[in-house]
């Protein structure tokens, strides 16, 4: 490995304790796996909060131990709390908090991130917004039922419902919290990219994971602000008397409110423009995981790399400009909608250049179908599904009539939830050999990926056809209703496909914490990929590469190399070929 | 004779950037310079914190930003009146103190000049440092002047909030009054965060650090409580003029 003979520039020596060392470390690849451990708790929390409403769907009078009958306000609950939990604890942290802290500075080539101390609080501030949002639940009146977009005036109203008192002030709060502790990671990403790439590593030789955590930066750091502005002005109008969001002469509960002159769709103006660009800070580092993935595995150079850099780029900053495409339904004017919808459809062009450089990466390759592949193939083949309704959506006449079923339920599950959960399992079976120095168990890889593959379309492709037949989504029990009683048989067989795909996981989070201590030992570079962090020590030292930092001499995808003895050439690699140096390329004699 | 070229080209299918030799310098963050203890040399980390800081600016901007959409927005928004049943629009225009406002603005960006004149004093005092070592004369105590002059600023606003709530005007009064208590209260929050980097630099000073210690704090804080000068300014001509 070529490497720069000077000191890392690592601030902090290696830690000691346990405490400095596991719990308030400052190293970026333990404070990867504490966001990494907390999004697995989190999904645990998420799934089976999923599982009750899929239970209470089909089950309206079930008796739920410890719980009892779920009624309608506790469906709104679970269904808020769902969200709130995937998106923010889940799709926020896991894919960018989770890997990018781990990867990141290593794959760029540097000891650690920029500012080491904030990355702490970075994430100790988003475990104290977790332990807010879980206490949300036992407070008096419970957790709130607002939904996570957190739709005024009923969340904005305590006496609109059990959970909108001291529960929706808890989820607010919580949620402030978590911003603040996004911005300081933005902040900590973008710094790192910026100014502590090593040397050779022009930002066109970045992988494309950092070029999906650097735009996914950048996305965070411009919509978390808006959104904590919008947190304060709510936690405002509940607290403090003031009307930003409730309208004038609203009856709640048979109360007239002393509110006036407020506008809910301010809220939704300033919601959406966070939670739109949130969709892409979910699917970016999936994407860029996939884009790794598949190169690697083909064992072929990524198709249009430029392309792909671009197409991330154009993602982002069109990311911005969409977010009234969730707000058709509010009464828009036309000419707006027309603007929002034209937007959204050009979004489809980079992400079709994205696909297509996808399977142009894989076409003729030498596919290696091992399971980090495999989730990378399924990470694509979900991006596309769930990206083909979007189309559909971004039609104002045609959203007026789905918006409120259950076909952008499976829109967003597929292209936002399950797609990005796909990305955090290729990531982790790809890159667990280098955490934990040892190999995932193959098989209980494959039965997990076909089971949850498998599971996922039998759960969210019949939502499609139940939207079509307009079936309202939001509503706790329509087992009653007469004109959906043709949908019960489809509600039923989603909801055990939601059983066996949920039990599948169990087989993972046991394939996880058997193979740490009981699985095949890695080699350095077990899949024979060409990015950094497959030339550092398994699992890689305190400062990632020895008090050295490595010299760059190549693009990242250097594979199938004519010439080269291994088929690739590590990024590291001095020589032009790997190792090898053609004919054509030898001095030539002195003359 | 003939030598080796001095780059090699591969096939330009092949990777992503371009496998070009030898490696750009500096191209890719460039090279670290290092203290023989490890730690980056004080260049590095002054351009390091620096980017930061204007990085994290950018996420306090849109803290602002959505703010004054909300605050053209909810001045535009008419609803339903309960009491008339007839759309009607509650925005009352708020008369500013500007008198006080005008003072306290005045002490914000005197405090900033003050400021700046201590970060320049410390670089000459670095530059001096580097090449006599340290020990020279004190600098001028321009850094207490800031802080005391950016504590007046709060004081001041401390007043301008007390005095309005003894003519009846709270955060609830009106959505003009809402917006007015809710940036200026964001505003100082954000300035008191300025404000004790400001007492660190002063502690700094007091406990004898190294020039080159000093002048990192103020430097990259400077470059915060300049922003914050200019934010306050933006604030204020948004409440007197935006109504």
């Amino acid at each position: 490995m070529a490497e720069h003979n000077e000191h890392a520039g690592h601030e902090h020596g290696a830690p000691t304790g346990f405490i400095r060392k596991y719990i308030f470390s400052l190293d970026h690849k333990v404070i990867g796996l504490q966001y990494y451990f907390l999004a697995l708790a989190s999904v645990f929390i998420g799934m089976l909060l999923s599982l009750l409403m899929r239970i209470h769907l089909i089950w309206p009078t079930a008796h739920i131990p410890l719980m009892g009958e779920i009624k309608p306000e506790m469906y709104l609950t679970l269904l808020t709390m769902h969200g709130t939990f995937m998106v923010f604890f889940v799709l926020t942290t896991a894919p960018q908090s989770g890997f990018g802290n781990y990867f990141l500075p290593i794959q760029i080539g540097a000891p650690d991130m920029a500012f080491p101390v904030l990355n702490m609080l970075s994430f100790w501030t988003t475990f104290v917004a977790f332990l807010v949002m879980i206490a949300a639940f036992f407070v008096e009146g419970g957790a709130p039922l607002h939904g996570w977009t957190g739709y005024a005036p009923l969340s904005a109203i305590p006496s609109a419902g059990p959970g909108e008192t001291l529960g929706a002030d808890l989820w607010i709060i919580s949620i402030a919290i978590f911003c603040i502790a996004s911005l300081m990671g933005a902040l900590n990403f973008i710094t790192t990219i910026l100014d502590l790439r090593c040397k050779g590593m022009s930002l066109m030789r970045m992988p494309l994971t950092c070029w999906a955590w650097f735009i996914t930066a950048i996305l965070g750091l411009l919509a978390f602000g808006v959104l904590l502005s919008a947190g304060i002005l709510l936690l405002a109008d509940r607290n403090l008397g003031t009307s930003f969001f409730v309208p004038g002469g609203l009856v709640v509960n048979g109360t007239q409110i002393q509110h006036k002159g407020g506008s809910p769709l301010l809220w939704q103006h300033l919601f959406w423009f966070f939670g739109h660009p949130e969709v892409y800070i979910a699917i970016l580092p999936g994407m860029g995981v996939a884009s790794q993935l598949l190169s690697t595995f083909s064992r072929k150079p990524i198709f249009g790399y430029k392309a792909m850099v671009y197409a991330i780029v154009g993602i982002g900053v069109l990311g911005f400009f969409v977010w009234g495409h969730h707000m058709f339904m509010s009464g828009m004017s036309p000419y707006s909608a027309f603007a929002f919808s034209l937007m959204t459809m050009a979004i489809g062009v980079p992400s079709a250049i994205k696909t297509f450089n996808w399977l142009g990466t894989i076409w003729r390759g030498r596919v290696q179908f091992d399971s980090p592949m495999l989730f990378a193939v399924g990470f694509v083949s979900l991006f596309v599904s769930g990206g083909l309704s979007g189309p559909f959506l971004a039609q104002p006449l045609l959203d007026i009539y789905l918006h409120d079923t259950f076909f952008v339920v499976a829109h967003f599950h597929l292209i936002m939830g399950v797609a990005a959960i796909f990305g955090i399992f290729a990531a982790t079976y790809y890159w667990f050999p280098k955490m934990f120095g040892r190999m995932m168990n193959e098989p209980m890889a494959q039965a997990h990926f076909w089971l949850t593959l498998i599971g996922t379309y039998a759960i969210f492709m019949p939502m499609h056809y139940e939207g079509m037949a307009a079936r309202p989504r939001r509503y706790s029990q329509l087992t009653e209703v007469a004109w959906l009683q043709h949908l019960m048989p489809v509600e039923k067989f989603v909801t055990y496909a939601a059983f066996i795909t949920i039990a599948a996981q169990f087989i993972f989070v046991f394939n996880l914490f058997w193979s740490m201590f009981k699985g095949q030992r890695a080699t350095d570079n077990p899949w024979h990929s060409t990015t950094l962090e497959w030339t550092t020590a398994t699992p890689p030292v305190h400062d990632n590469f020895g008090c050295k930092t490595p010299v760059v001499y190549h693009g990242p995808y250097e594979y199938s190399v004519p010439g080269a003895p291994n088929d690739y050439v590590m990024q590291t690699d001095p020589t032009p070929h790997g190792g090898h140096v053609p004919k054509e390329d030898k001095p030539l004699e002195a003359e | 004779m003939s030598t080796m070229p001095a780059t090699f080209e591969l096939d330009k299918k092949h990777g992503g950037g371009g496998p070009t030799l030898p490696p750009r310098r500096g191209g890719g963050g460039g090279e670290s310079r290092s203290s023989s203890d490890g730690t980056p040399d004080f260049r590095d980390r002054l351009q390091r914190y620096r980017l930061g800081v204007c990085v994290g600016l950018i996420g306090v901007s849109m803290v602002f930003i959505g703010l004054t959409s909300a605050y053209v927005v909810r001045q535009g928004a008419s609803t339903i009146d309960p009491n008339t049943g007839f759309y009607s629009n509650d925005w009352r225009p708020m008369t500013l103190p500007v008198a006080a406002l005008g003072l306290n603005t005045a002490l914000l960006l005197l405090s900033s000049i003050a400021l700046e004149l201590s970060r320049r004093s410390l670089k000459r005092q670095y530059a001096v440092a580097e090449a006599v070592g340290e020990g020279q004369a004190p600098a001028p105590p321009w850094l207490a002047v800031s802080v005391v002059l950016g504590i007046g600023f709060l004081v001041g606003q401390v007043f301008v909030w007390n005095q309005l709530r003894a003519h009846g005007v709270y955060i609830s009064t009106n959505p003009s009054s809402s917006f007015f208590y809710i940036l200026t209260v964001l505003h100082a929050i954000h300035l008191a965060g300025g404000m004790a980097a400001l007492l660190y630099a002063e502690g700094t000073e007091l406990l004898h650090r190294s020039v080159a210690k000093r002048l990192l704090v103020v430097d990259v804080t400077s470059i915060y409580w300049h922003f914050m000068a200019v934010l306050w300014v933006y604030i204020f001509v948004l409440l007197q003029f935006v109504k």
